[in-house]
């Protein structure tokens, strides 16, 4: 057995499938560099990203699935867990080795393990168009810190961007520090120096950066929250499946119960 | 100030929230015109409520002064509580500053009727025009139909909103009576029928492809809602009742409120006692597979079993009373069938029906693909299904089903136990 190593990227991703028809070494394990240690018997291969051969490999998988195939092997790819990215790599080979609609094909270990993957991460794109709450600046952005469980921005900038299409907005990704910035006509990537005047290790921002009605409407919020449950009909178990502690310290509406 | 409008907000959503609707989902609207706001098909839920309720719009009423004396209504005008009123305004700025935030996907406004129909349905269309004329917002909109307005205002406030509902309140025309002797069905049909009606024109309109662009209208179409459980109808009157609604009417939900006691008046349940929670579900189950399963209602309830069971879900027990219909074979049955098998969902079965024309499944296959297999099993026959020479008595099936699953109502009291 080889063992690939890569860097996590899709570039390298696809690069290592490339390569793995250019010199068909039998049975190969895709390990991310995050998280390689190299082991004293067995063969080594260190991908080197490669644009072209990147793009030759998304060609054909473009040329033998259809476009929401080609949708879930990305958003998959967007959950950075390292077996997922073996899961993709033996998927492609699946989909190049079989004829065209082998994608549709669920009694297919690799097929499951893709698709169970793209509902997850799906799942997590869907909660951070719910969970997000943005606080308006005194200058009169809408800022919103965010940790989402798998990389999803990408998939959300859209979203935002076409709702909020008159208000200048951040979304910031705590954990993988990076973040998303609308300026009123496009959506940029920014880092952290963007916004270093933020400290973004508290939730909320202080008061002397926030605009004149946010306190009070953050309060009205949290006041229409608490008014419209029904004590009658209280079911904890199912607000917490439906609402998992883990968000709780990015909404507001929860800040008691932190 | 601030005091003034915490305590407005806070009476008139505790009134509306017994209105259980919080759907916005099934609406087109773009932002095009770079304002604020967009629709998303599929809906949003912003939170959840300790209930475990969705929390999609801001719900409110304009006012909870009414004229009306509906006994099952928090809002009624005989009960002691404390009023108030929002002005336009003060909805429409709400409104944005929430939506601004990502708090909600948009509005739901009701209304107790203050003077009249006309004048209350009046109010409202005022506060949604200044919303999409004024402030450009795109998102959701649920406006209540305020039975009695004249045509000329639904009319109006159909191009504004996106969806638009009007609550029977009660399952049958007899429960109404009992409860609201002021309210008839008939009201609720006439505007529903026209509101129906006007959707079904526009979309004329549209096809024809004379005229280029056909304002949108009521885009998410009608829903409305019955309080399940303050008048003794069986689950198969309020069954039919829906089934006739959302064939008359082509309502996109009928939703099931149970109800939670808010009154002594002696013709409904106590305060105090529990809201039927499960009685609730079970209907919403049935709702589910008459709409997404190909179930008719009366293979469901019927006159020979007038009650949903308590103990095992619709479907099963559909399966369980129909043993001559199974097993089912996984590989060769087709779609309509593989819905019928309990454990089975929509997403699962058109998994099966692609997955199968690969090779023959098995039944690790079919774990894979996420069915409820424990339940399933007795129901179906795959690839590697053990010869059997006689199938198992649905009495001992439900036996076996039941001692392996552990259902969360059974450690709840229900009401039929109540000791007084």
């Amino acid at each position: 057995m080889v063992t690939y190593v890569f860097d996590g990227s899709m570039e390298g991703l696809l690069t290592a499938i490339f390569e793995y028809y250019e010199y068909k070494p039998g049975k190969i394990q895709l390990v991310w560099n995050k998280h390689y240690q190299p082991t004293m018997l067995g063969e080594t291969h260190t991908i080197i990203n490669d644009k072209a051969k990147g793009e030759r490999v998304w060609n054909g998988l473009k040329k033998k699935m259809s476009a929401d195939w080609l949708m879930k092997f990305y958003r998959a790819y967007l959950s950075e867990v390292p077996q997922t990215f073996q899961d993709l790599f033996d998927f492609a080979r699946y989909i190049f080795d079989n004829p065209k609609g082998a994608e549709k094909n669920f009694g297919n270990p690799h097929v499951m393990a893709v698709s169970k993957m793209n509902r997850m991460v799906g799942r997590e794109r869907h909660r951070f168009t719910a969970f997000i709450r943005f606080q308006e600046t005194a200058d009169g952005i809408f800022y919103a810190p965010a940790e989402p469980d798998f990389n999803v921005l990408p998939l959300i900038a859209n979203f935002y961007k076409n709702r909020f299409a008159d208000q200048k907005w951040i979304i910031y990704d705590i954990k993988r520090k990076y973040g998303l910035y609308y300026d009123l006509n496009t959506v940029q990537t920014i880092s952290f120096e963007f916004i270093q005047n933020i400290d973004t290790s508290k939730k909320r921002l202080s008061n002397d950066l926030v605009s004149n009605s946010e306190e009070l409407t953050s309060l009205l919020w949290k006041d229409y929250f608490n008014s419209i449950n029904i004590p009658a009909r209280k079911n904890m178990k199912l607000h917490i499946q439906y609402l998992p502690k883990r968000y709780w310290k990015y909404l507001n509406e929860k800040d008691d119960k932190n | 100030m601030s005091d003034r409008i915490r305590e407005k907000l806070s009476i008139l959503a505790d009134a509306a929230k017994y209105d259980v609707s919080c759907s916005s989902s099934g609406s087109t609207r773009k932002n095009d015109n770079k304002g604020l706001g967009d629709s998303s098909a599929s809906g949003i839920c912003h939170s959840y409520t300790e209930d475990g309720r969705c929390v999609s719009l801001l719900k409110i009423l304009l006012t909870n002064h009414c004229i009306y004396d509906c006994a099952f209504c928090v809002s009624r005008k005989s009960n002691d509580i404390k009023r108030a009123a929002f002005t336009v305004d003060e909805v429409v700025n709400l409104t944005i500053n929430f939506y601004r935030r990502n708090y909600i996907e948009g509005l739901f406004l009701s209304s107790g009727i203050f003077k009249d129909a006309d004048f209350t349905m009046e109010r409202l269309l005022r506060i949604v025009k200044k919303l999409r004329l004024e402030e450009r917002f795109n998102g959701y909109i649920h406006l209540k139909t305020i039975p009695g307005a004249s045509p000329e205002l639904l009319s109006e406030a159909g191009l504004y909103a996106d969806r638009m509902s009007i609550n029977l309140e009660m399952p049958t025309e007899r429960g109404l009576k009992l409860l609201a002797p002021d309210k008839s069905h008939d009201e609720v049909k006439k505007p529903l029928g026209f509101i129906q009606n006007t959707i079904t024109k526009f979309k004329d309109e549209k096809k024809t492809g004379l005229i280029k662009s056909i304002p949108k209208f009521v885009p998410a179409g009608q829903s409305t809602q019955m309080v399940i459980g303050a008048t003794p109808e069986t689950d198969m009157e309020i069954m039919y009742s829906a089934n006739q609604y959302y064939k008359d009417y082509k309502l996109k939900r009928v939703y099931y409120s149970g109800y939670i006691p808010i009154s002594y008046d002696d013709r409904m349940p106590q305060i105090g006692s529990q809201p039927p929670l499960l009685r609730e579900n079970r209907l919403y189950q049935t709702d589910w597979l008459m709409r997404f399963y190909g179930f008719e209602v009366q293979e469901l309830l019927n006159p020979k079993n007038p009650h949903l069971d308590t103990d095992i879900d619709p479907k099963l027990s559909w399966a369980l009373r129909n043993p001559e219909q199974f097993p089912v074979d996984i590989n060769t049955a087709d779609y309509r069938m593989i819905l019928r098998i309990p454990g089975i969902g929509t997403q699962s079965a058109l998994k099966i029906i692609q997955a199968r024309k690969f090779g023959k499944l098995r039944s690790d296959q079919l774990k894979k693909i996420g069915i409820a297999y424990n339940r399933a099993k007795f129901f179906i026959r795959c690839a590697d299904s053990p010869y059997q020479l006689n199938d198992p008595e649905p009495q001992h099936i439900k036996h076996l089903i039941l001692s392996e699953s552990n259902s969360k109502y059974l450690k709840v009291p229900q009401n039929q136990l109540s000791l007084f």
